[in-house]
């Protein structure tokens, strides 16, 4: 696609005259997406690309919206738990449990201990599964296969204890407004142990597979980086955020649930094979996320087994929920960031408005600056990294 | 795959001419003998020469994805294929038949002509490679003195056909894998080449086949195997010779071209049924290829350790336990490539180019020179 060439002449440093043979070509607009197989579901990132190099990516976005909002506001407090199962699936727990605690803060319900120790522990459960997707996804991202399928090997599991607990894999609807479905049946804790303590294990064999491979330190590092600053200009939250070294986390920042009951750490990115905020960064903040996450479920189970009986999980919740005309904004640390909900209720069974605030979608907005300079299989590996779930963004 | 025929007759010719040099036994045997009936002759030769080929390419491509599936699964806690037939043995064989029967695709604005050449370009360089390749000292189809020279040609043809099938789909991703591959291909022709002249000056001669007979006797019969005859300067030249390899089968790490998670497929994109297992079975075909070709100029041909090279030629016994020896090695070898693909990510572009040029070809010209002085001085 030459459209021309000719030869210019400067002087070079040195006083020498210098040749140089102008060749432009065109750049090639190129549709990645909606159906391509790492833009992780239905994204559409319209490239210009120069060869290899992008020079412009625009993200579009809304293939899949289901207008989870407007659903709210004509269906009553509990009829909506499920559609927010589906907004992140790959962590309908901590949907869940952010919807819930936006009515309950409304509503002014409280809910038992027991009833919030296991929500924690299905948190954290579903941090876990959540992050095993992104650490297999990432990798497949970056051209190895098997990763995720050890990856699926644990999420198989965790699925089967969500199960076990609620009946469902993928869309738990467990946590509602006011406590959770049931209690954990007989033995679940137990089993909850043995998955701790089999999940470090597998653990450092993601470690030696994949993050520390040559190859995948050379393809991540100093690639994508965001600096501080920019993540806070472009409201990132969660790994993207830490990955660039700024500590902050909800659970940390303003405890929610028990969090501040037990301890755990904050991982940030702090550039060790490259630059702080690459995508190495990201991607390891995460990996160490699931170890903090196993450290919380530890503790819950030990509190949980300690200080509760079986059983009561009820709260001083009535059948019928009216929530009196109020406002109320919660936000949840969930795996992918800070998911918000703002609650509008005007003292009727079911929301006025709803106003979600979803952690991919914010994220997102960050490729439009990222992409530009950087080569196609970067681009694969920034949005990968970036670890967005097109259920979520488009909601 | 005329192109396979072709090479078929002027083999027959070559090896007629030349029928003074050892006479052959098996399928070469039977050919020279019906070389010797004039053109028909040539012609039922040529068309026979082309079934066994033929034969053997579509088998072995059956047999390495079934192995790539099984292994596969095996690394990844699953189980692979395992209903049809034996371990699942036959199931490359249904899938080729449901590629088969699959409606044959060609987008609206590609172009037609090139677009149905291309994997029949790409497969006909394969094809003529493998009556090139000795397997033993008389299970060659086309023992010329060209050998290796040839075989590097040969399969450089596929190049050809890659950016053909990238251009003539009209897809961007098509185009996209197109051009990685040019770029990939001549890269590593570089370095795959100077790991050949230096096999070439080691023995003196551009036949695989007098390469693999050169390479019997010494100690413990491994003696003589280049990688241990040389070892400062062939057995570094043999690891650049197996990575470039890789590149040039666009096999993982450097499966830039078919890179899926960036370029949908590459440059296979647009294709489907027939065509597209042309592709497919060029792959796999051209592994075992490679891996011959490695095989006979480093690791010793078909000699195996403890077994004198005179036990290995001459009947026919000895000829089939030098098949099975050769085939056994290239297994080796294929098994090496499934197990590097499922273990490691994909390089970048520059990454790719960065590491032909900056560390294979510099460390490949210090070999040769080097076994040049060894070839002196010894």
């Amino acid at each position: 696609m030459t459209t021309g060439g000719r030869i210019q002449e400067h002087m070079a440093g040195g006083g020498e005259r210098e040749f140089v043979l102008d060749v432009r070509t065109q750049d090639m607009e190129i549709n990645m997406g909606p159906q391509h197989p790492s833009t992780h579901g239905v994204l559409r990132v319209v490239i210009r690309a120069d060869g290899e190099v992008l020079t412009k990516a625009t993200p579009h976005m809304g293939y899949i919206h289901r207008c989870a909002e407007k659903i709210a506001e004509n269906v009553n407090y509990d009829q909506f738990v499920p559609y927010t199962d589906r907004y992140d699936y790959l962590a309908a727990m901590n949907n869940n449990l952010g919807y819930a605690l936006v009515v309950e803060k409304a509503a002014e319900l409280e809910v038992a201990p027991r009833a919030t120790w296991i929500r924690m522990m299905v948190a954290e459960l579903n941090r876990i599964g959540s992050h095993l997707i992104a650490f297999g996804t990432y990798g497949m991202d970056i051209g190895a296969f098997t990763p995720f399928l050890y990856g699926f090997r644990e999420r198989e599991w965790m699925m089967s204890l969500f199960e076990k607990l609620c009946g469902a894999r993928l869309t738990y609807s467990y946590v509602f407004p006011g406590g959770i479905a049931n209690d954990v049946p007989p033995g679940w804790l137990d089993e909850l142990k043995r998955f701790c303590d089999v999940f470090e294990k597998k653990w450092v064999e993601y470690d030696k597979l994949l993050t520390r491979n040559k190859i995948f330190i050379e393809r991540t590092k100093d690639v994508g980086v965001i600096p501080s600053g920019m993540a806070l200009d472009y409201g990132l939250t969660g790994p993207c955020l830490r990955g660039s070294g700024v500590r902050y986390d909800l659970r940390e920042a303003q405890p929610y649930l028990f969090y501040d009951q037990v301890s755990f750490d904050v991982p940030v990115g702090i550039g060790e094979v490259g630059t702080q905020g690459d995508c190495w960064d990201r991607y390891y903040v995460r990996m160490i996320e699931m170890l903090q996450s196993v450290r919380i479920l530890r503790q819950c189970i030990e509190r949980c087994e300690k200080d509760t009986t079986p059983g009561e999980i009820k709260g001083n919740r009535k059948k019928t929920l009216r929530v009196p005309a109020t406002e109320a904004y919660v936000g949840v640390e969930n795996p992918r960031g800070e998911l918000g909900h703002y609650l509008i209720s005007d003292g009727t069974d079911h929301p006025y408005r709803l106003k979600v605030r979803g952690p991919s979608f914010c994220n997102l907005s960050v490729l439009e600056e990222l992409l530009p300079g950087t080569m196609i299989a970067d681009a694969v590996a920034i949005i990968g990294s970036i670890d967005i779930v097109l259920g979520e963004v488009d909601r | 795959m005329s192109i396979a025929s072709v090479w078929t007759v002027l083999a027959v010719q070559a090896s007629g001419a030349g029928a003074g040099e050892g006479a052959g036994t098996g399928a070469t045997g039977i050919l020279k003998g019906l070389a010797a009936y004039g053109f028909w002759g040539y012609l039922v030769a040529a068309l026979l020469g082309f079934a066994i080929l033929f034969g053997i390419a579509s088998a072995l491509p059956i047999l390495f994805t079934w192995a790539e599936r099984r292994v596969s699964g095996r690394m990844q806690q699953r189980w692979g294929p395992n209903r049809v037939g034996p371990f699942g043995l036959i199931q490359a064989l249904a899938d080729g038949i449901k590629l088969m029967f699959k409606e044959d695709i060609i987008p609206a604005k590609a172009d037609k002509l090139l677009f149905m050449v291309a994997p029949g370009i790409v497969l006909a360089g394969m094809l003529s490679a493998f009556a090139l390749i000795p397997l033993s000292d008389s299970a060659v189809v086309v023992d010329t003195p060209l050998g290796v020279y040839l075989i590097t040609a040969l399969l450089s043809l596929e190049v050809i056909g890659v950016i053909m099938a990238g251009w003539a789909s009209n897809n961007k991703w098509s185009l996209f894998g197109a051009m990685r591959e040019a770029a990939q291909m001549v890269s590593y022709e570089i370095p795959f080449g100077l790991c050949i002249l230096l096999a070439v000056v080691s023995y003196g001669t551009l036949s695989l086949r007098e390469m693999s007979l050169a390479q019997a006797g010494g100690f413990l019969n491994v003696g003589n195997w280049l990688i241990f005859h040389n070892p400062l300067f062939a057995l570094p030249a043999a690891l650049i010779f197996f990575i470039a390899a890789l590149a040039n089968t666009k096999r993982a790490p450097f499966d830039l071209p078919e890179a899926e998670s960036e370029l949908v497929s590459g440059f296979h994109t647009e294709y489907s049924g027939l065509r597209f297992s042309f592709f497919f079975l060029e792959e796999y075909a051209s592994m075992f290829v490679i891996s011959v070709i490695l095989i006979a100029m480093y690791l010793g041909g078909w000699n195996l350790p403890f077994v004198p090279g005179s036990a290995m030629t001459g009947s026919f016994g000895a000829e089939l336990l030098a098949v099975l020896s050769m085939l056994f090695k290239a297994f080796v070898l294929v098994f090496v490539m499934i197990w590097i693909r499922w273990t490691l990510p994909r390089i970048r572009i520059d990454q790719v180019m960065s590491l032909c040029y900056k560390y294979l070809t510099p460390i490949a010209f210090v070999c040769l020179i080097g076994t040049c002085w060894w070839e002196l001085s010894t």
